[in-house]
């Protein structure tokens, strides 16, 4: 030990470890890419069978895709939380004096980044398969939407994915507590992306205080999780 | 080794019932007699609603105590996370509060609900209110869930105060991002007609002892559901207590 933990490392050095480690595995595990992806696209197939009309889809599309993303979110902050909790590797950061803010921040960078890809899957899939109509205008707003909503998600994700983490049923219990507290990027990712694909008559400006909503979110959580994630995953 | 465990075995007496609860609980049936018969009889009903009015006399006071029971949870589990010494009290509080909670706003919602239907002629109406209450209703059902994840009690405490606060944090967010939903496809007016209820005398005096009623039944179930917990926590270390000293026998045994 002589010397080597005399300087703390810094948080924004911890994170960028901790999300290039969750990246690398996924990467080469290739599980998000092989079983994730296929799953939430199959989501979408599956809302299309449910819902039968064509008129109907292109209207809820957005919310679809936002949906959609919930239900990969849940199983992509289980997956995270799994690789890390099988070994021990979460306890051994820890004891290795990892800032837990930094693990927070990098876990939540790894979710982040693999949100982002799929939902450009899944958006792509809505104009494909529901039919939905992107114009040039919508699409800065559309963007700014994912960005907002994609961090909002992977923060709260993250934050309730430590808690559970190795704890018994944490499948079921994720959903349980991580749900509710998404409602809100659901609805106002929802209410933005409809503004952005102009269904039911929405103009892209009604999309904007959605994003101030989100991007709110975003914050609160970050702040939320940055104080509160070494408590919560503390044995 | 069987031995030395029974002679750990500790018998627990524990207070069930002091003067304080004896008069919250008196006081409980006290005024839950007089809104059964005021609420019941002695009130008249109303001109538009009816009998289905007399509804009201619960379905207030539970919402009331519902949400009363979520801030007692959440200042305790401040309280736990700052107090210098962690003192365990808080924690027990924030947990019988927060079952107490549940129990009060699924009634809320149930009897919510069936003066909807008989009122509005519906059950449920997407109005923020309404929502905001089951969405509380959920997290604070993942919040029990959180405190039977097992462990140690202070992780336990630590845990289930995080998530207290982490809903105080959530549940403005999902009242605004309601609110903000439904103002911007239809007005939020189910409950707007609250305020037109002409009130007589006797049912608004009904109405706030159902409120004094149903907050003393509340306190009284908070003190005894705290002291039944001290109770399973006290019985939780003892048998810890009794398995590390069976241990430690053991090994000096083979010594």
């Amino acid at each position: 030990m002589s010397g080597l933990g005399a300087r703390p490392i810094s948080i924004s050095r911890v994170a960028r470890v901790i999300a290039t480690k969750d990246l690398r595995i996924e990467l080469r595990s290739r599980v998000v890419t092989n079983q994730v992806f296929p799953f939430a696209g199959l989501v979408m197939v599956m809302f299309a069978f449910a819902l039968d009309n064509d008129a109907v889809l292109s209207r809820v599309a957005g919310g679809l895709v936002w949906l959609a993303t919930l239900f990969s979110l849940i199983i992509l902050v289980q997956r995270s939380f799994a690789v890390d909790s099988a070994d021990g590797a979460l306890e051994a950061q820890r004891v290795a004096g990892l800032d837990p803010a930094g693990i927070f921040i990098g876990k939540a960078i790894a979710v982040m980044a693999q949100l982002v890809v799929l939902e450009m899957l899944l958006l792509l899939a809505a104009v494909v398969l529901y039919r939905v109509e992107l114009h040039i205008s919508g699409v800065v707003l559309l963007v700014t939407c994912v960005i907002c909503a994609t961090a909002g998600l992977a923060f709260v994700g993250t934050l309730y994915g430590g808690l559970t983490a190795g704890a018994r049923g944490r499948e079921t219990l994720l959903p349980l507590l991580m749900l509710p507290v998404v409602a809100p990027v659901l609805i106002g990712a929802t209410r933005a992306t409809e503004s952005a694909f102009t269904s039911g008559g929405a103009a892209v400006s009604d999309g904007w205080p959605w994003v101030g909503v989100l991007a709110v979110f975003a914050v609160v959580f970050a702040i939320g999780g940055i104080l509160s994630f070494g408590s919560l995953i503390e044995e | 080794m069987t031995s030395a465990s029974s002679t750990t075995t500790q018998t627990f007496t524990a207070k069930v019932a002091t003067p304080t609860t004896r008069l919250v609980g008196a006081m409980a049936i006290v005024s839950m007699a007089w809104v059964v018969l005021g609420g019941l009889f002695v009130t008249p009903s109303d001109v538009n609603q009816g009998d289905a009015v007399r509804i009201m006399y619960v379905h207030v006071p539970t919402a009331w105590v519902a949400y009363l029971a979520f801030i007692v949870t959440a200042i305790a589990s401040a309280c736990w996370l700052l107090s210098r010494k962690h003192a365990m009290g808080f924690d027990r509080v924030a947990g019988a509060s927060a079952e107490v909670g549940v129990i009060f706003m699924a009634m809320t919602l149930l009897s919510g609900g069936l003066w909807g239907r008989i009122t509005w002629g519906t059950y449920w109406a997407w109005d923020p209110r309404l929502t905001t209450t089951a969405f509380l209703l959920v997290t604070y059902i993942g919040y029990l869930a959180v405190r039977g994840l097992g462990g140690s009690l202070e992780q336990r405490a630590r845990r289930s105060a995080v998530i207290a606060l982490l809903a105080v944090l959530e549940i403005p967010l999902v009242h605004f991002s309601v609110l903000m939903w439904r103002s911007l496809h239809q007005r939020a007016s189910v409950l707007s007609g609250d305020g037109d209820i002409k009130m007589d005398g006797s049912m608004l005096t009904t109405l706030l002892v159902g409120v004094i009623g149903f907050t003393c039944t509340f306190a009284w179930l908070v003190m005894h559901r705290s002291r039944v917990l001290a109770m399973q926590d006290a019985v939780q270390s003892s048998q810890l207590d009794a398995a590390l000293q069976d241990r430690a026998s053991e090994s000096a045994g083979l010594k």
